[in-house]
């Protein structure tokens, strides 16, 4: 056992001094509080990641509702005194495609209007003496603005059964729920990055407590105060990306995982629900980038935190 | 080299523990600083190191005010001394040769231009079998070598030892003072706080500084 830990430690002795390029680093890289550090690092980043990820999807999920809304807009053609609703229908088809904007008109038949009735009227009824409006869905072309008031003018002049709903209500409404949901993201986001840096700050400031010796001989010996910083940021920022690359890393599995397995539930109840919600879990490169930036977040903040001690603790030494 | 006027040290508002230090230790000078325990040996060495800043009076070093040095220029001033701790100070994760070397790779210097002469170094201490072991393996005599080394191999103007012969046994004691004393032959000065009458004795020309409630008195 102890010739195994003898040999653990000239072998790690070795690895590092090979990292170095043949000389052994002035801060001990593998210490106990130097592995913690590390393990905070990557619990943090992980979190971070995730939670920045997850408002970027937030983010975009909205934006596709909101545009999945505001493209479509309908007319609504009612009967009136009797007379085949027929003609108005195609006319105002007519009049949504001569509208500048529009990608595609469909006009529900009779038939189909009668079918949007039947959850809530049941089947098997006789629909003919009913009024019912007939529908005309009409596709907008994305990244235009249609002329969606001079449609509507035309609709009162030529039509006047004829109503237009552009649900602006609706998209009103989602766009301040998704707005709402953006925000909470972001303030989480925000949150989590605060205590992320003063979980970091606080556990780099305690790994640095048991290099104090390390720091005053070095400066007995004649090392400048640079030169000591210089050695104790790079150490830290090396064991900052070690453990932001391990969470960061944990937290695009996570994703990417996370994507894999919606793909796989697609067509199932749960599956649809969670796409409708979230959309694929496709996070994109920006998404990808902010878990990234977030670990390089970690990583600089260890090593300027760890630059900040050893200046503190060299005022106290001269 | 070193001139002390009027200094005096207290920490905090508690009562000043050194008091009115007038003295100058001169170029290619050898002194013992002794004293009760207690007396303040080590704060004084610590004065004379810049870890302490005095509460009043002046101190020079090598011809310099240090009240009046940057941080560069102090380091400068610092790595024309060496000191050797009482608790030996050397750091566990280096080899013995690395912490020898210490004081000329923190300067920036190229290993391949002082390898021979730390091994030298080493081999001077008696300690020229034991080049890549660690601290932790070694006893306290052999730290102390290993600390008395790191202290010259940058061939110190002033050398400031603090107990260096308080772990080793009496002969071994009497080789590490010839080897200070060769050392102040060779040109640097040399300033031993030690309260070991038996390692005066053996350099009865020494100077001696011997410190007291907090004063100074000095035995040419």
């Amino acid at each position: 056992m102890r010739a195994a830990r003898i040999l653990l430690a000239i072998k790690t002795r070795r690895d590092e001094r090979r990292a170095h390029g043949g000389a052994m680093p002035l801060v001990p890289a593998a210490s106990i509080s130097g592995r913690a550090l590390v393990t905070v690092i990557a619990i943090m980043t992980f979190l971070a990641g995730l939670t920045a990820g997850a408002a970027q999807l937030v983010a975009s999920a909205s934006s596709d509702w909101r545009s999945s809304v505001a493209t479509e807009i309908t007319i609504q053609v009612r009967p009136v005194g009797g007379r085949p609703v027929d003609p108005d229908v195609a006319r105002a088809a007519g009049l949504a495609r001569a509208t500048e904007g529009v990608e595609s008109v469909r006009a529900y038949t009779r038939e189909e209007s009668e079918r949007l009735l039947e959850p809530w009227l049941g089947t098997g009824l006789a629909f003919d003496e009913l009024p019912i409006p007939r529908l005309i869905v009409v596709k907008l072309k994305d990244g235009q603005t249609a002329d969606l008031a001079g449609l509507r003018k035309a609709l009162s002049d030529q039509v006047r059964n004829a109503v237009l709903d552009d649900h602006r209500v609706w998209v009103q409404r989602l766009a301040t729920m998704a707005q709402t949901i953006v925000v909470i993201a972001l303030c989480v986001l925000a949150l989590v990055l605060v205590a992320t840096a003063l979980a970091v700050a606080f556990a780099t400031r305690g790994a640095m407590a048991g290099n104090r010796d390390i720091i005053e001989v070095l400066h007995f010996v004649g090392a400048s105060d640079g030169y000591i910083a210089d050695e104790f940021q790079s150490h830290f920022l090396r064991l900052g990306f070690e453990g932001g690359a391990l969470g960061g890393g944990a937290a695009v599995l996570f994703f990417i995982v996370a994507r894999a397995a919606t793909a796989a539930w697609t067509a199932t109840p749960g599956g649809d629900q969670i796409e409708a919600l979230f959309g694929s879990f496709a996070l994109g490169w920006a998404g990808y980038l902010s878990v990234v930036v977030v670990a390089i977040f970690t990583a600089l903040l260890t090593g300027l935190v760890s630059r900040g001690t050893v200046r503190r603790t060299l005022r106290t030494i001269a | 080299m070193v001139r002390f006027e009027n200094v005096g040290l207290r920490y905090g508002m508690g009562p000043e523990i050194l008091r009115d230090l007038s003295f100058s230790i001169e170029p290619r000078s050898f002194q013992f600083l002794t004293g009760p325990s207690g007396a303040g040996k080590t704060t004084l060495l610590r004065l004379i190191l810049l870890s302490l800043r005095p509460t009043r009076g002046l101190i020079g070093l090598f011809g310099h005010d240090v009240s009046r040095l940057d941080k560069d220029t102090l380091t400068g001033l610092r790595r024309r001394m060496g000191v050797v701790f009482q608790d030996f100070r050397l750091l566990d994760h280096l080899t013995l040769y690395e912490n020898v070397a210490l004081p000329l790779r923190v300067q920036g210097k190229d290993e391949s231009s002082y390898r021979a002469e730390v091994t030298e170094f080493l081999r001077w201490v008696g300690l020229g079998e034991r080049i890549h072991a660690f601290p932790p393996v070694l006893s306290g005599g052999e730290k102390q070598r290993a600390a008395i080394a790191r202290a010259l191999i940058v061939k110190p103007d002033l050398l400031l030892a603090d107990e260096p012969t308080g772990n080793l046994d009496p002969s071994l004691a009497r080789r590490l003072l010839r080897l200070f004393m060769e050392l102040n032959r060779l040109g640097t000065a040399v300033v031993i706080a030690t309260h070991d009458i038996a390692l005066m004795d053996q350099h009865d020309d020494a100077r001696r500084l011997v410190l007291g409630e907090g004063r100074l008195h000095i035995y040419e």
